[in-house]
């Protein structure tokens, strides 16, 4: 069927397997959104006019081989359409990140000077027009929702139904250009361009080439046996590569259904009337889905309560073996099945995993406890490594072979060799083309052989061949006494507690280790209420003693489960401090896929750092926040340092003699 | 008299839609209103504003016809409006908002919205319970209506939730829902911002003005925030002790000297 294809049968570029799929899979689901309290469906056939209409109205509006037409929004099957259409009109689409502030969104939409841009609604277009005298290329701006936008100056300004109504009209006019245009993609040209989230400095063009997203989306199709029949939630940023291979990549191929949620604040109804097949979620997710279950269950009947902690103990027992085809007990078998219709079913059922058959986390590590959660209901969530230069995948881990500690073996057609210092290097179809723009940095990390650096550090376990992570290696250090310092490996531990939102440690090149915290409100403020502790602002909660008591109780443990690592046991927290605000990534202490800028963090909150070293019990500071719409204010805290209890690890080396 | 005018970010607005004139209003010996008469036009944001009791909820419930006026008339679309009940008052194309909200804390949000629709129902009780033909058709096209304005206020993740379990600031929403759904010409908000914070008040100011500007609704509130009144009104009616002080655009209310007076106090020297 389909998936035996490839690219020499002439399905060289998305468009071609678009029209694939209008031809064979004509009348299966293509994309779904919810709309006014209903699923509204579109065929692989109607989904296909639509994309013709748009390209066809992009023709007329002047869209040009080779332009950039910049797309801003949440998941819509409209915005798909719309990168679709570019890619057949010859244009190159760039997907941002709707988030994005105005600063941000200038600088991307200048680096690639989009001509073009497609936004979704009022909000975009503000951020648009603010920056639009710093973009000397842009001329039009096509937008969805025409809410509020009635008086602005329509020069610029298209409904996108306005230009797809126009493209219709002109058909007959620019349809043999439309075919001549699509007639010319290859496999070289290019596809996307997606900016990475950049951890580190400015965003960087990522170009990816139709066989870049082609191959990569066939050999991991492959791999998870996905169907026509499959069902994806896609509400992951579009500007992300995972979104792109997921509901672009992989549905082009096998033909499965795109499903867009509502609003981002419905997405949790509607992943569960949906009931995806294929699951795809960063850690966060996970671990919000897994706080909020928790403080569900502090609510319910005792139970209720009782059960659910019975039977998960059972489930962490016996699940991830039973998953894994592994032999188990009869009784515990049974137990499993009970615990089954009980727990198991109903609670996948509520997170809306009923249905899953392949289920990915990527982007981060994930703390191993709430790996196991997952696992042990049954749910056959998997690792993968990879990264946008990949285009995603560089390891994943095959069904059978999941381990919390590993990203699995290397994925089809993927080669990687380890350098001495540690870094990961692969090489692959899915190797992206260059960086827009950027010659320098394309070659300090791709050489002239394909090898491209992951700037990860790493190592293949000797007996499964399975790739392990230590960390960002240019976050990996050493402490004064030469141990080595991996800051990652701790702050999952600590992520693992619901009441811990985000962890970021510090102490290379010092000789202890200290770290911040913030706590996450809906745990914290739900043990708040139920503790009768009142509290008027994030910040009063923070830093209420008992909030740090329990924080304290979290961080000596997870230095008892540090300690018991012998690499890693300098890396105990010594003290600590929760902080007044969130890392958000509006202030830049973060990345828009919520990754952590070390460097930023660590020179913006410099006094707390040295106040954790110097000793004393209590800094006062003042942090500029960035609101969403731009506006800067401050706060200004005085914070308590907590102290945690260390193992001496000397002991722990006689204990392990 | 009934030609409109043009606002200064260029609307259109119409002539007049309601006429109070000469309107007084008694509780036994309390006079609430004094020979108070203004106008609001087709199409423009109207605001009552004054200190605590100076008789703005008491004017809103002449308009939405829940008082009766002592003396004075009404005059909607050109004619006399005679005594009539609220929910006929409805039945004109007047919806509104309150300022204590008056939603069912039971139903859930959806319901509390079809509740507004209920004057576009026209099946009987029977043919409601009995759930066929006329009845079914009609439940669509109303549900139809319900979703437009659920999708327009952003509540869509509420939907199913009931109403008491809601936050204040979206249980205002949810109202201000439920009267859109109405589909009202006229639309009375009754302290629409009152107990919000910032963040929510904003939101609520760009309702206010989308659903003017999208269904060209005529829409008169009463509110004390004077930064989001003088921000959204066209016009402002000025109220203090039941008396008219002032009526004007935002800027020549905002100069107006017995307007300052009743606002900030009157020195004694």
């Amino acid at each position: 069927m389909a998936q035996t294809q490839s690219g020499a049968e002439g399905l060289l570029s998305l468009p071609a397997l678009l029209k694939r799929n209008a031809t064979q899979f004509a009348n299966s689901p293509a994309y779904r959104e919810k709309e006014f309290g209903i699923w509204q469906c579109w065929s692989w056939a109607e989904a296909e006019k639509e994309i013709e209409a748009l390209a066809l109205g992009m023709i007329n509006l002047g869209v040009n081989k080779g332009d950039f037409i910049a797309v801003i929004g949440r998941n819509r099957p409209t915005l798909y359409w719309s990168m679709v259409a570019a890619q057949s009109v010859g244009a190159i689409p760039v997907p941002l990140y709707q988030d994005a502030n105005a600063e941000e969104m200038a600088y991307v939409l200048s680096h690639c000077g989009a001509r073009f841009v497609v936004v979704t609604d009022q909000e975009q277009v503000d951020k648009v027009i603010e920056v639009q005298d710093q973009l000397h290329q842009f001329e039009h701006l096509i937008y969805l929702d025409p809410r509020g936008l009635r008086k602005y100056d329509h020069s610029q300004l298209h409904q996108y139904s306005h230009v797809q109504d126009q493209g219709r009209a002109a058909r007959d006019e620019f349809m043999p250009e439309l075919e001549a245009r699509r007639g010319e993609l290859d496999y070289d040209s290019t596809c996307v361009m997606l900016y990475t989230s950049g951890t580190t400095g400015k965003p960087k063009g990522v170009v990816l080439s139709n066989r870049n997203v082609i191959e990569s989306a066939k050999n991991a199709c492959e791999f998870d046996n996905l169907r026509l029949d499959d069902e994806i939630l896609a509400y992951l940023p579009m500007a992300w590569v995972g979104d792109f291979i997921f509901s672009i990549g992989q549905a082009y191929w096998t033909g499965f259904c795109v499903n867009c949620p509502e609003s981002a604040e419905t997405m949790m109804t509607d992943l569960r009337e949906i009931g995806p097949s294929y699951y795809f979620a960063p850690p966060r997710v996970f671990e919000t889905q897994l706080t909020n279950v928790m403080i569900r269950m502090e609510d319910a009947s005792n139970l209720k309560r009782r059960m659910f902690h019975h039977f998960m103990a059972h489930a962490k027992k016996v699940g991830p073996a039973i998953l894994d085809g592994k032999p188990v007990g009869f009784m515990d078998r049974m137990k499993y099945k009970l615990g089954d219709v009980l727990v198991y079913g109903p609670l996948k059922d509520t997170l809306g995993f009923g249905k899953v058959r392949v289920g990915y986390t990527a982007g981060e590590a994930i703390g191993p406890e709430i790996f196991e959660f997952y696992r042990s209901l049954g749910i056959n969530l998997k690792q993968l490594y990879g990264q946008t230069e990949a285009t995603v995948f560089i390891t994943v881990q095959p069904d059978g072979e999941v381990r919390a500690d590993t990203v699995g073996i290397p994925a089809p057609d993927v080669e990687i060799k380890i350098a001495d210092n540690g870094e990961i290097f692969y090489r692959s179809p899915g190797t992206f083309v260059e960086y827009y723009k950027n010659p320098e940095s394309t070659a300090d990390t791709k050489d002239a052989e394909g090898w491209v650096a992951t700037g990860d550090a790493g190592f293949f376990e000797e007996n499964s061949g399975h790739l392990r992570i230590i960390d960002r290696a240019k976050d990996v250090g050493k402490m004064v006494d030469g141990s080595m310092f991996a800051p990652k490996f701790v702050e999952n531990k600590l992520k693992f507690y619901p009441d811990i939102l985000e962890a970021v440690l510090f102490g290379n090149g010092k000789d202890r280790c200290v770290a911040f915290i913030n706590i996450d409100l809906t745990a914290v403020g739900n043990w708040a209420e139920r503790n009768n502790i009142a509290y008027a602002s994030y910040q009063e909660l923070a830093g209420h003693p008992k909030v740090l008591q329990s924080i304290a109780g979290h961080v000596s443990a997870v230095n008892k489960s540090v300690a018991e690592d012998p690499m890693l046991s300098g890396c105990q927290v010594h003290r600590f401090v929760v902080l007044h605000k969130e890392l958000d990534a509006d202030d830049g202490e973060m990345t828009r896929t919520r990754k952590v800028r070390r460097r930023i963090v660590e020179e913006k909150f410099a006094d707390i750092i040295a106040a954790l070293y110097d000793g004393s019990q209590q800094i006062s500071t003042t942090t500029e926040v960035t609101y969403e719409d731009g506006r800067k204010g401050s706060i200004s805290a005085t914070l308590s340092i907590g102290d945690a209890l260390v193992v001496p690890v000397a002991a722990q080396k006689v204990a392990a003699e | 008299m009934q030609d409109g005018y043009t606002t200064a970010d260029g609307r259109k607005i119409g002539g007049v839609v309601m006429e109070m004139k000469n309107i007084t209003l008694r509780f036994g010996g309390v006079v609430a209103i004094e020979n108070i008469s203004f106008d609001i036009r087709e199409g423009e944001i109207r605001a009552i504003i004054g200190p605590n009791g100076a008789g703005k909820s008491s004017m809103l419930n002449v308009i939405s016809g829940f008082y009766i006026p002592s003396e004075g008339e009404v005059w909607y679309r050109g004619e006399k409006r005679p005594q009539m009940r609220p929910y006929k008052v409805a039945q004109q194309g007047i919806a509104r908002t309150f300022q204590n909200i008056a939603l069912f804390e039971g139903m859930s949000v959806l319901d509390n919205v079809m509740t507004g629709r209920l004057g576009h129902m026209k099946s009987g009780l029977f043919a409601q319970a009995l759930w066929k033909g006329k009845a079914e058709a009609e439940e669509v096209v109303n549900r139809e209506v319900a979703e437009k304005v659920i999708d327009f206020l952003e509540i869509q993740h509420i939907r199913k939730t009931p109403v008491g379990r809601l936050p204040y600031g979206l249980k205002k929403r949810v109202e201000l829902a439920r009267a859109l759904a109405a589909e009202p010409k006229l639309l009375l908000l009754d302290e629409p911002m009152a107990g919000m914070n910032v963040e929510e008040k904003e939101d609520m100011s760009r309702f206010i003005l989308d659903v003017n500007d999208e269904f060209g609704t005529t829409i008169t509130l009463i509110e004390h925030d004077m930064g989001v009144v003088m921000d959204l009104s066209d016009r402002v009616v000025v109220m203090d002790y039941g008396k008219k002080i002032g009526d004007g655009t935002p800027d020549e209310v905002r100069n107006n000297q017995q307007v300052i007076d009743a606002y900030l106090g009157v020195s004694n020297d």
